[in-house]
């Protein structure tokens, strides 16, 4: 098997899905101190994951899916979902993706592929595995990616799905976007593989399926990586396990607060929690958003102008998305009610 | 017509729905182990399999089957085995809908007994209706009737919503008359299981049996008792309740759960709420004690409602 890299416009495609998603959770956590009370609850962004996310997704085609955990506003962004979809969800309001029904955690984009998202940490990986069974029994060769973080696989779910999902050959490639947290816990105090300091993908052993780790903040690796993941499940030789390690930038989710307490994102948990400021340091350094521009302006696969005018066109987009959703009316009352049954 | 014990008739709902709809899927543990398995010969074994024992994952891997557009029965034999996927039940499969606006179906069937009151002692005896019933998102079947298990059965296979459908295991080798060919009984539309004009009495699964046994004798005594079988208890058909109880005006309320997870203290509220003024006495639940079921035969007899103690209740009301 062997994935041939992007070629440059497809390389600039990432870049710019790369810069929306990061614009965008920017625009999220901006949110909270430009717009207080607009946003409710508990949200989770992707910064740091982007490489990860749009590395693996730039494999996909229609008729395949992808699920996710409550971090969960980059898939649906490379997907070509409308960012003034998924604000005005986020801020509960009408024009919102789920109606203003399911908020930040339960982002979901049926008609690009991308069916859901749980809330409850492992519990959408058996969701990701039934999906591939319905796509291994239309035998066009569709394929199914399931999201979850390093936390989901201390989970029975993803235990007992990963078992399942080799027995059965299921087309699902399960992505496991380690990023060395699990809220305020680091991975070595909590998984007996990192704590023997081998790595999470070890537990494919396990279940006869393929387990991979990868640097998930480059997104040339996790294209090959994921692209022959992908291609083994299409070719029916069931999933794999990918582990893609990335460093989450942003801490866990805005704070925990009765109403009347303005929300914020605290200080990552690296620093707040472990005072290891030189590791968060050296994972802004390592921050895969610029070190990826940087790597295509430096091989001439765009210039320094271009790439500027990308930015400046996402910064745009995602300013109209915050705009938009301000303005969404509210859903009405009744609209509580809908959609409890089919 | 034919004459089927209520397993059998279980069988054949799914059998009439796979038959004519290839997205309906069938699996679960010691479930088509061999290719000679009824099932796996008609239908393939890419819609029936076995799994192993992990039922979040059969549960999850349903939720997402029917996400993406298959109709997934899973068969979990007992409904305490639901416990151990109690999320994927209540929290997943029931919202998935709600949360993403309407976007996606979760068209599932969780088949499983319940109330096995035959020494199977604590663990695998217990009425769980009342715990499944209060979810929105969520549809309850409880079938009494060998007919009705098929029915219900088929209806609870087209439906486009997770539904969990329980049936009593002392009800298994009850026979009953089960119609041929395409047959479907319809989800919050009670049956009158006995008509009568003096007493309302409502029950479930195995429970029905006993208050039909109880409203029998009570005839011999000049008691007319109207039995009321929701056959569903999420959607509930509170109207045909009401009707009855407009009736009546005496109500008695039968269920094996112990009574503060019983399916009847729900009905009992929206009685007393509803017709409080038109009662002429006040609602009795007969139910089972609150306590966990114990092993030994008496015991487990003292624990949960007889013939003698429905009698005795509706003795009460009509006093």
């Amino acid at each position: 098997m062997s994935v041939q890299a992007p070629n440059a416009e497809r390389q600039i495609w990432i870049l710019t899905q790369m810069l929306r998603i990061r614009e965008f959770e920017n625009r999220v956590k901006r949110s909270f101190t430009d717009h207080p009370g607009v946003i409710r609850g508990h949200t989770h962004l992707a910064d740091g994951a982007e490489a990860s996310i749009v590395g693996s997704l730039a494999h996909f085609k229609t008729g395949d899916a992808a699920l996710a955990t409550y971090r969960c506003h980059g898939y649906p962004l490379a997907l070509g979902t409308d960012p003034k979809s998924i604000m005005a969800e986020i801020y509960g309001r009408a024009d919102g993706i789920c109606k203003g029904l399911g908020g930040s955690m339960h982002i979901t984009d049926v008609k690009r592929g991308f069916l859901g998202t749980s809330g409850i940490v492992g519990a959408g990986i058996p969701h990701a595995a039934g999906a591939a069974w319905a796509a291994q029994n239309r035998k066009k060769g569709e394929v199914v990616l399931s999201f979850f973080g390093d936390g989901a696989s201390k989970q029975g779910a993803f235990h007992e799905t990963l078992n399942i999902a080799s027995l059965w050959k299921l087309p699902v490639i399960f992505v496991m976007e380690n990023n060395g947290y699990n809220v305020v816990t680091t991975t070595a105090q909590e998984d007996a593989n990192a704590a023997a300091g081998r790595p999470l993908s070890v537990k494919a052993d396990a279940y006869e399926m393929p387990g991979v780790t990868v640097d998930g903040t480059d997104p040339l690796a996790v294209f090959k990586t994921v692209g022959e993941a992908i291609e083994r499940a299409r070719e029916g030789k069931g999933p794999t396990l990918v582990e893609s390690k990335v460093y989450r930038l942003s801490a866990h989710g805005n704070i925990i607060a009765p109403p009347g307490v303005p929300l914020h994102y605290p200080e990552h948990e690296a620093i707040a929690v472990f005072g290891k400021r030189e590791e968060y340091e050296a994972a802004l350094r390592g921050d895969p958003v610029p070190r990826f521009r940087g790597a295509l302006v430096q091989n001439g696969t765009l210039t320094s102008a271009q790439a500027d005018e990308i930015a400046q066109k996402v910064a745009d987009e995602m300013q109209a998305a915050v705009t938009f959703a301000l303005k969404s009316p509210f859903p009405k009352n009744e609209s509580a009610l809908d959609f409890n049954f089919a | 017509m034919a004459n089927l014990p209520f397993i059998a008739a279980i069988d054949e709902g799914i059998h009439q729905e796979m038959a004519r709809d290839s997205s309906v899927l069938y699996f679960g543990q010691n479930l088509a182990t061999t290719e000679n398995h009824e099932f796996v010969k008609r239908y393939g074994a890419s819609r029936v399999r076995v799994t192993p024992i992990s039922e979040t994952a059969e549960i999850g891997i349903a939720i997402g089957a029917a996400i993406g557009g298959l109709r997934p029965v899973v068969e979990l034999y007992m409904a305490e085995f639901m416990l151990v996927a109690m999320d994927q039940v209540v929290n997943e499969g029931a919202k998935f809908r709600y949360m993403s606006g309407g976007q996606v179906k979760v068209p599932l069937v969780l088949k499983a007994g319940f109330g096995f009151t035959a020494g199977w002692a604590g663990q695998h005896t217990g009425t769980l209706t009342a715990l499944f019933m209060g979810w929105p998102g969520l549809k309850v079947v409880v079938p009494s009737t060998a007919a009705d298990a098929k029915g219900l059965m088929a209806t609870a296979i087209r439906d486009d919503n997770p539904v969990v459908f329980l049936h009593h295991y002392m009800l298994t080798l009850e026979h009953g008359e089960v119609p041929d060919g395409e047959h479907l009984v319809p989800f919050g539309k009670a049956e009158i299981r006995r008509a009568g004009k003096d007493v309302t009495l409502v029950a479930t699964g195995w429970m029905v049996n006993r208050a039909l046994a109880a409203a029998n004798t009570l005839a011999g005594e000049g008691i007319d008792v109207e039995v009321i079988d929701p056959r569903t208890v999420a959607p509930l058909d509170l109207d045909t309740i009401m009707k009855s109880v407009d009736k009546t005006r005496r109500v008695v309320l039968v269920d094996q759960a112990p009574r503060h997870a019983s399916v009847s203290a729900i009905i009992a509220g929206d009685i007393a709420e509803h017709r409080f003024n038109s009662l002429k006495a006040p609602i009795i639940q007969v139910t089972g004690s609150d306590t966990t079921i114990p092993y030994s035969e008496p015991l487990e007899a003292f624990c949960i409602p007889d013939e003698a103690r429905i009698a005795a209740a509706v003795r009460k009301v009509v006093k």
